[in-house]
């Protein structure tokens, strides 16, 4: 077996572990009497650990198992909570986050051995030791109790445990070949011991496979494995519950393999019974035998409170990981690009005009894209994610930040379950961060500020996140001073921007575009989080990227509100298509306002731009034709079509010469070669099979 | 075949404006008949637009444009040769494809002075096979284009 096929199942489940940890510990510093929370903060990081040993990452091991003790102290109220030891734990998750990361480009754990918190973490439980006699006492107390405890629940299920014995070993029943019964029988002539070992992982366990592999290798350090069932590459491919019995040849004794294995971490039972030549005949009387040296070691911090929290949880998540599975996205791309192929090719089946139409053709027509579109819908749910992916750091973030700036701060969320595009979910965390820090450093005021203008200590920050249609929407708001508008005005005409009289006529939308551009910041000092102006331009290109846009409410003295818009999915649209003189473009439809049809003297001028009056707001107008360099057409039409799109709140007036109609269109990518082509923003394959080119609204429009 | 030695590459021969040209097989995908070609604003003129390529959408360039060759009338010999390089695929439209020949690398002489201007850094060497000269293409230089809207 292989640790690197592992690898992969490490990172995802450490990150996934570390990620339940900050969340936990958010909770336990707001709540230090939650019980719960406590256990299954521990009950993670003793996870973590074993994982951590399984894979050899050591450092990684010492690191969690320090802080496991710190982590049992607190739980049997040794030390108390407090915000010091909160932040040593915070650090101490970072420390294993920079362990994992490392561990992702370099597949080690690194030589960084954080001494430092491993000394903090020392401390902690070393203030206690002045009353050492007093915890070894609690210490022995509680082995007490739990051992009490212990005994009770045997006594309960004892009734129970006869069938349970039979359930649960499945594994120990099984037949041997005559090689193997040979291989038996010479091994114990030559007095070597044979034994049967039925291995019993913890339910909890997530990497059961690896763990496998850490017992087989401990065992052939010693021994040979005969024979195992399930059989190893089942075992290898985790196609086995939570135990598997092995037959293995040793000089060793029963007791050294015992104590071997039962150190291995997430192993609950070891179950070892020798074998003799003449059981060895009738391998299925083995179990009613009565020579089972049945030895059951119960993990020390296992107490019988965890336990049942254990269960609860396991309980839980074992209905989540039999349901999931682990897909490559470049997988599901290549099923992606299939399916947008078959939507291509219903679009021209009903493009067909050549073949005669009868009720049959039109039905099997209508079934097909009900299937497609069902399809389509499918492979898109597969692809989506929740916000909450993103979402779970903030919290932390912004406890962070807010004790850097010496600010309370309460983060709200709403909305996590909001589900985005694979793609668009990897690419929306550094924005989004951007603007939390923009409103916790720029947006909430001072302690002293708030206090001075009757606002409450502490600022509200809210982050919100729902669907709108075919896009998903995510606010940033804060009730905070808001944007200073002067102030951004002062600064633009400082940097040239704008000249002092055309900035008198500046609306609040046009002020606030001040911000957006690149190097422009009204923090006056430059702290950690802002300020050096790279932010909100950077923001608002790669929203763009993704096809969103942002925009900003803002009112002074009570907070501003940072408004993202995001496209569902990037892949598949719903598009306009036009037509100018021969050439066909498609227009996204989500950016269309509406369609109007104008008299060639409705377009007025005003500062050398076409513009037309769409009830009483003022229109620009694009000639599309021009702006792409297509051939003008010879015919003069009467009537004039009009596609008034809009982009963010402003509306533009694109003028195209013929509709051709709706559609479901493909986004495919013009390559590399064209990627600079700023008008164009992708291209599609049409029910002809020709490709139309889909226009960028944004670069387009006014 | 005897010719098919070490040093020996396989070359596409096209006709461009009666001159002949090659490309190594090794970047040739496929060579396609003309198909409708739709043309992308704001690029350069040598770039005739954007063709769909079996559900890829992939890029066209006329050579003769891009060399400053005398332009020819499209006709039924016409054709597109889908080249590859590394991660970027490009069409070129070529008034013939003629054949495929094996070139030695002794049979290649430079031709820093005799290239015409434009196509002289596109180009690796000069094939000379019996009395015909090839002209042997670069495609890596070819490919290396960057269209930005100015």
């Amino acid at each position: 077996m292989d640790m690197s096929q592992y690898l992969e199942i490490f990172i995802e489940e450490s990150k996934e572990h570390l990620q339940g940890l900050n969340q936990s510990l958010l909770q336990l510093e707001k709540n230090p009497q939650d019980v719960p929370i406590l256990n299954e903060i521990f009950r993670v990081a003793h996870t973590l650990k074993g994982m951590a040993g399984t894979m050899g990452f050591n450092k990684m091991a010492k690191l969690t198992h320090d802080m496991e003790n710190v982590l049992h102290a607190l739980r049997n109220n040794e030390i108390k909570v407090n915000t010091n030891l909160v932040d040593l734990l915070f650090r101490c998750l970072d420390a294993l986050e920079n362990y994992v990361n490392e561990v992702v480009t370099k597949g080690t754990e690194g030589n960084e051995e954080y001494t430092e918190i491993i000394k903090g973490l020392d401390a902690v439980l070393n203030k206690n030791h002045a009353k050492d006699t007093v915890v070894s006492d609690a210490a022995a107390h509680t082995a007490n109790t739990s051992n009490t405890t212990d005994i009770a629940s045997t006594a309960n299920t004892a009734n129970t445990e006869g069938e349970k014995d039979a359930i649960e070993h499945i594994t120990s029943n099984f037949k041997m070949n005559q090689y193997e019964h040979n291989l038996i029988n010479k091994a114990i002539e030559i007095n070597l011991n044979v034994f049967k070992i039925i291995v019993v992982l913890n339910k909890g366990c997530v990497l059961k496979s690896a763990r496998a592999f850490i017992i087989f290798q401990t065992l052939e350090r010693h021994g040979e494995i005969i024979k195992s069932e399930p059989r190893v590459e089942d075992i290898e491919d985790e196609k086995f519950d939570f135990e598997f019995t092995v037959v293995v040849i040793s000089k060793r004794d029963a007791e050294s393999f015992q104590k071997e294995l039962m150190a291995i971490s997430e192993v609950d039972d070891v179950i070892i019974s020798t074998l003799h030549s003449n059981e060895v005949e009738d391998a299925d009387e083995i179990k009613s035998e009565a020579q089972e040296v049945k030895t059951e070691v119960h993990q020390e911090e296992n107490n019988t409170d965890v336990e049942e929290h254990q269960k609860v949880q396991t309980s839980k998540s074992n209905i989540k990981t039999g349901k999931t599975v682990r897909v490559d996205i470049d997988r599901l791309d290549v099923l992606m690009n299939l399916v947008s192929e078959l939507i291509i090719i219903k679009t021209r089946l009903e493009g067909l005009e050549e073949i005669e139409r009868n009720q049959n053709y039109n039905e099997v027509i209508e079934y097909f894209e009900r299937v497609t579109t069902s399809l389509h819908d499918a492979v898109m749910k597969v692809r989506m994610v929740p916000i909450e992916t993103v979402f779970n750091r903030f919290p932390r973030m912004l406890r962070d930040i807010s004790r850097n700036l010496n600010k309370e701060i309460v983060l709200n969320m709403s909305g996590e379950d909001t589900e985005l595009d694979r793609t668009v979910i990897d690419e929306i965390g550094d924005p989004l961060i951007h603007l939390l820090r923009n409103s916790a450093d720029h947006g909430i005021e001072s302690l002293d500020k708030r206090r001075e203008v009757g606002k409450p200590d502490a600022g509200q920050i809210n982050l919100r996140a729902y669907q709108d249609g075919n896009n998903v929407v995510i606010e940033v708001e804060d009730d905070g001073s808001g944007i200073d508008l002067e102030k951004v005005k002062k600064k633009a005409i400082d940097r040239g921007f704008v000249n002092k009289d055309a900035a008198k006529n500046l609306s609040q939308k046009d002020i606030i575009d001040f911000l957006f551009k690149p190097s422009f910041s009204t923090s006056e000092t430059i702290t950690d989080l802002s300020g050096r102006g790279v932010g909100l331009d950077v923001v608002k290109t790669k929203i763009e990227t993704l096809g969103g846009m942002v925009e900003v409410d803002t009112e002074a003295g009570r907070g501003s509100k940072f408004i993202i818009r995001l496209p569902l999915t990037l892949a598949i649209i719903q598009a306009l298509l036009v037509q100018i003189n021969t050439e066909k473009y498609a227009l996204p439809l989500n950016t269309i306002r509406e369609i109007i049809k104008i008299k060639p003297e409705d377009i007025k001028q005003v500062q050398k731009q076409e513009i037309i009056l769409l009830r009483n707001t003022i229109v620009p107008i694009i000639r599309i034709g021009e702006r792409l360099d297509v051939p003008p057409s010879d015919k003069e039409n009467k009537l004039l079509t009009v596609v008034v799109v809009k982009k963010g709140e402003k509306l533009s007036g694109f003028l195209v010469d013929n509709l051709i109609g709706q559609h479901e269109i493909v986004i495919k990518s013009l390559g590399k070669l064209l990627a600079g082509i700023k008008t164009i923003a992708g291209a599609t394959i049409l029910g002809d099979g020709n490709v139309a080119l889909i226009l960028d609204v944004n670069s387009l429009a006014v | 075949m005897a010719e098919a030695v070490l040093n020996t590459t396989q070359f596409v021969v096209f006709v461009l404006s009666d001159e002949e040209y090659g490309l190594d097989i090794q970047m040739v995908n496929t060579i396609e008949k003309m198909i409708p070609i739709t043309r992308v604003p704001k690029t350069p003129s040598f770039i005739k637009g954007v063709i769909n390529l079996r559900g890829d959408i992939v890029p066209i360039m006329d050579l003769k444009e891009r060399f400053g060759l005398a332009m020819t009338e499209e006709t039924e010999e016409t054709r597109i040769i889908i080249v590859k390089f590394e991660d970027i695929q490009m069409g070129v439209i070529v008034d013939e494809v003629k054949e495929v020949i094996y070139i030695n690398e002794e049979q290649i002489e430079s031709t820093t002075s005799l290239a015409k201007e434009g196509l002289m850094e596109n180009v690796l060497g000069a094939g000379k096979v019996d009395d015909r000269v090839i002209t042997l293409l670069n495609i890596e230089k070819l490919v290396n284009i960057s269209v930005k809207e100015g």
